[in-house]
């Protein structure tokens, strides 16, 4: 058992802070924001030139590692400063896609991802699935050496900045079902493919994606067809890792933030922080804070365990601790910074809107609880 | 990093669950698994065979008759203890007064009291709280005053737990009544059978015996009893309060409950089926297990970090276990308490009760529940209450 980092492992938190200290003001966050893809083109070379692209894929993939401790660790320092770019959405959920299949022409994806030369992108939620996994009505028919696709997708981070849009379709059985799923390679500007970007309320970006007849070839089929079920779970589970990784760090910054607000703010003739009403307080979002930890550091450890069913519990008991504390912490942060603390300005709030986003992304703490006790039944 | 146990520590575990399933007696191993009071005799019982084993003081030091295991070893150890259940090594004895005599006692106190201590020939109780001196314990008043070679204390203790079965005490006494009220505490060896002792029971909310009042009238005790300074007690205290804190989340008391609620279960009918199939009573069990899951982690991680930094210093953030620790031995013994239903509102102390439904061990179990539940809401209490560690959080890592 340990827990410290390697040297490798220090040395990439290092770089990554170090970026986000000299990059990553409220300021500057603004400013990438306003970019046209909502996002800074400019940060992602960065993140290529610094060999964050890689740290998802191992070795023999073309990248540098493949633990999702370095995952982690990229997604904890970007809580932290809140960062926009689409990170865990092409490197974590598409890159998953890549991780945990096979098909000709992965390792030549994956190189030009590495490189920064291409965005990835899933697009596998639909309006009405809610969170459940194995939602997927849109369909895909085969005709001939092709396939139809029809349907719309949601959600899909990065959907109008990808060169590659992965996209689950069902070619066999009922909406819900598990069986019958299948992946698909789509490229951009493809026909019958229409793609609507809009915003999250945490000011993310994300798109829309409409398959009106859209004809794919059979060889864009990732995997065996029918079978993408598996390889979407755990590209999510590999997302959840992560996610729990930027709750982490956007926990830090906050309890950061009202603590040094605390110690600043006057009121009745004193600082605030010398109430013990607020002490506590701010002592309970602490202690939330390091129980998220240590369940994030538990989702990254099981993202690689190959017990379908121990992984996947693990990783729901990971979003429902990573859950809890989001709500708490947020909703003190807000609370401990008073009216300030609701405005679109300052910082809390905007950290409060991404923690907000962040609990319910995969799935919020009731559906994980449902999640667990449903597999419960089937151990 | 990596979160697993290397075989050698699972090893480990297996030998430890070996010698507890092999030497156990089996009387003390029935009350455990019900969380049935031990008595006295059951402590010194397995205590004694752990000693044996070399195994009673974990984390002392080899020359001490500590056993040499890391710190992951030690947690392994506690856990399997707790889970199997069966009772620890005397807390008092182990925790508390060993390290600070080997700290910082006298040559002639180690050697004396070392041993006895490891082999509870030596029984301590805790002469630490007073009735005006509860979380502020540095305003206690009990006082130790010179005469010759000896001190002679007058003063009461309260909460003393365990003080009907202790041979011996370790007790905080003022021997300087003006200086600052940290300044002036000594910490002092007391012989309970010494004259002008007297300890009253306290009855708990449980219906049990566990603790005491004790009174000082005129008790000669020799100076050489004295562990470290005259008037340096309360770092000594201090010491001791911070020492070893990472079992103190009892992560498998809190388990070994979880299961015995979701056993209970099985056998209690609900609206539409067995409780235990019911959605809502399996999303409070599913809820614990994940707490009790992040809190193991946080102990291993607070444990890895003491390991690397080596400094014996206590970590403020052993605070979270004993937060959460407590807070999750209430939220257990609850649930069991819920799950025994109005069966389990019987009165068990001097009463027959003529429940047919159960074989003898889950009707001790439905027994034990409340009486359990209502002791539970001590463990937010004793050892420093959750609003101390709160404080500590906030002023030790917070910096507020």
């Amino acid at each position: 058992m340990d827990f410290e980092l390697s040297s490798e492992q220090s040395m990439l938190k290092d770089g990554v802070d170090r970026f986000m200290a000299q990059r990553y003001s409220q300021d500057a966050r603004g400013r990438f924001m306003a970019e046209p893809e909502g996002w800074s083109r400019d940060n992602w070379r960065q993140f290529a030139d610094m060999g964050l692209l890689g740290v998802g894929f191992d070795e023999a993939l073309g990248g540098f590692g493949g633990s999702m401790v370095d995952t982690m660790i990229v997604t904890e320092a970007f809580g932290q400063g809140l960062v926009v770019e689409p990170y865990i959405g092409s490197a974590v959920l598409a890159g998953g896609i890549l991780r945990h299949s096979e098909f000709a022409g992965r390792e030549d994806i994956v190189a030009d991802f590495v490189q920064g030369a291409r965005i990835l992108a899933l697009a596998h939620e639909e309006e009405g699935a809610r969170y459940l996994l194995s939602h997927v009505s849109t369909t895909a028919r085969q005709v001939g050496d092709r396939y139809v696709l029809d349907g719309r997708k949601v959600n899909v981070i990065a959907g109008d900045s990808a060169d590659i849009l992965f996209v689950t379709a069902r070619v066999s059985g009922s909406v819900r079902d598990e069986k019958g799923i299948s992946i698909f390679a789509v490229p951009k500007d493809h026909p019958g493919v229409t793609i609507e970007p809009y915003l999250g309320i945490d000011g993310s970006r994300h798109a829309a994606i409409t398959f009106a007849a859209a004809e794919i070839p059979a060889t864009a089929v990732i995997g065996q067809p029918g079978h993408g079920f598996a390889i979407v779970e755990r590209a999510i589970g590999d997302g959840i890792a992560a996610v729990c990784g930027e709750a982490v760090g956007l926990m830090d910054a906050m309890l950061k933030t009202v603590v040094e607000y605390l110690k600043t703010r006057n009121q009745f003739g004193g600082p605030l922080g010398r109430f013990q009403a607020l002490q506590h307080r701010a002592a309970d979002m602490y202690v939330a804070t390091e129980q998220a930890r240590s369940m994030a550091i538990y989702a990254a450890m099981m993202t690689s365990d190959a017990n379908d069913l121990e992984r996947r519990r693990a990783m729901s008991f990971a979003k429902v601790q990573i859950g809890k504390s989001l709500h708490f912490v947020g909703q003190q942060a807000v609370q401990l910074s008073g009216g300030i603390g609701v405005t679109d300005e300052y910082i809390v709030g905007q950290q409060f809107k991404r923690s907000t986003a962040l609990e319910r992304q995969f799935g919020d703490v009731d559906h994980h609880l449902s999640l667990i006790d449903h597999l419960d039944r089937r151990r | 990093m990596d979160l697993s146990y290397t075989p050698a520590e699972l090893e480990f575990r297996e030998e430890v669950r070996a010698f507890i399933r092999d030497n156990l007696p089996e009387s003390i191993r029935a009350k455990a698994g019900l969380s049935a009071n031990y008595h006295g005799q059951d402590v010194r019982t397995w205590h004694r065979i752990l000693n044996d084993r070399g195994w009673a003081a974990s984390h002392w030091p080899v020359e001490y008759g500590g056993p040499g295991w890391s710190a992951v070893q030690r947690y392994i150890f506690m856990e399997e203890l707790l889970q199997a259940p069966a009772p620890e090594p005397l807390s008092f004895n182990i925790n508390m007064v060993g390290p600070v005599i080997y700290t910082f006692g006298s040559a002639e106190q180690k050697a004396h009291f070392l041993p006895k201590i490891r082999s509870l020939d030596y029984w301590f109780c805790q002469g630490f709280s007073e009735p005006g001196a509860g979380s502020d314990l540095a305003s206690l008043r009990t006082a130790a005053v010179r005469d010759g070679d000896d001190y002679v204390i007058n003063g009461q203790k309260i909460w003393t737990s365990t003080a009907h079965e202790a041979d011996w005490m370790f007790c905080l006494a003022r021997t300087d009544a003006t200086a600052k009220k940290q300044e002036g505490i000594s910490f002092i060896l007391i012989d309970m059978a010494t004259p002008g002792i007297t300890v009253r029971p306290i009855i708990t909310i449980d219906g049990e015996h566990h603790t005491n009042e004790v009174f000082f009238d005129n008790v000669r005790v020799p100076v050489t009893n004295r562990v470290g300074e005259e008037n340096k007690g309360w770092d000594y205290a201090k010491f001791l309060l911070g020492n070893e804190r990472t079992g103190i989340a009892r992560v498998g008391l809190s388990k070994g409950r979880l299961q015995r609620a979701r056993r209970l279960a099985e056998l209690s009918e609900a609206l539409d089926g067995k409780l235990s199939d019911d959605p809502f009573f399996r999303r409070r069990c599913i809820e614990l297990e994940i707490e009790l899951k992040a809190l193991e982690i946080t102990a291993l991680r607070i444990i890895d970090r003491q390991r690397k930094r080596n400094d014996g210093k206590p970590d403020p953030a052993s605070s979270i276990l004993k937060l959460r620790g407590a807070e999750t031995q209430q939220f257990s013994a609850e649930l069991v308490a819920e799950v025994a239903g109005p069966l389990g509102l019987a009165q068990t102390h001097g009463g027959h009760v003529p429940w047919q439904e159960f074989d003898e061990a889950d009707l001790t179990a439905v027994l034990g529940a409340v009486p359990n539940y209502f002791y539970s809401r001590a463990a937010t209490i004793y050892g420093g209450a959750s609003e101390i560690q709160k404080n500590i959080i906030s002023k030790a890592i917070l910096g507020l």
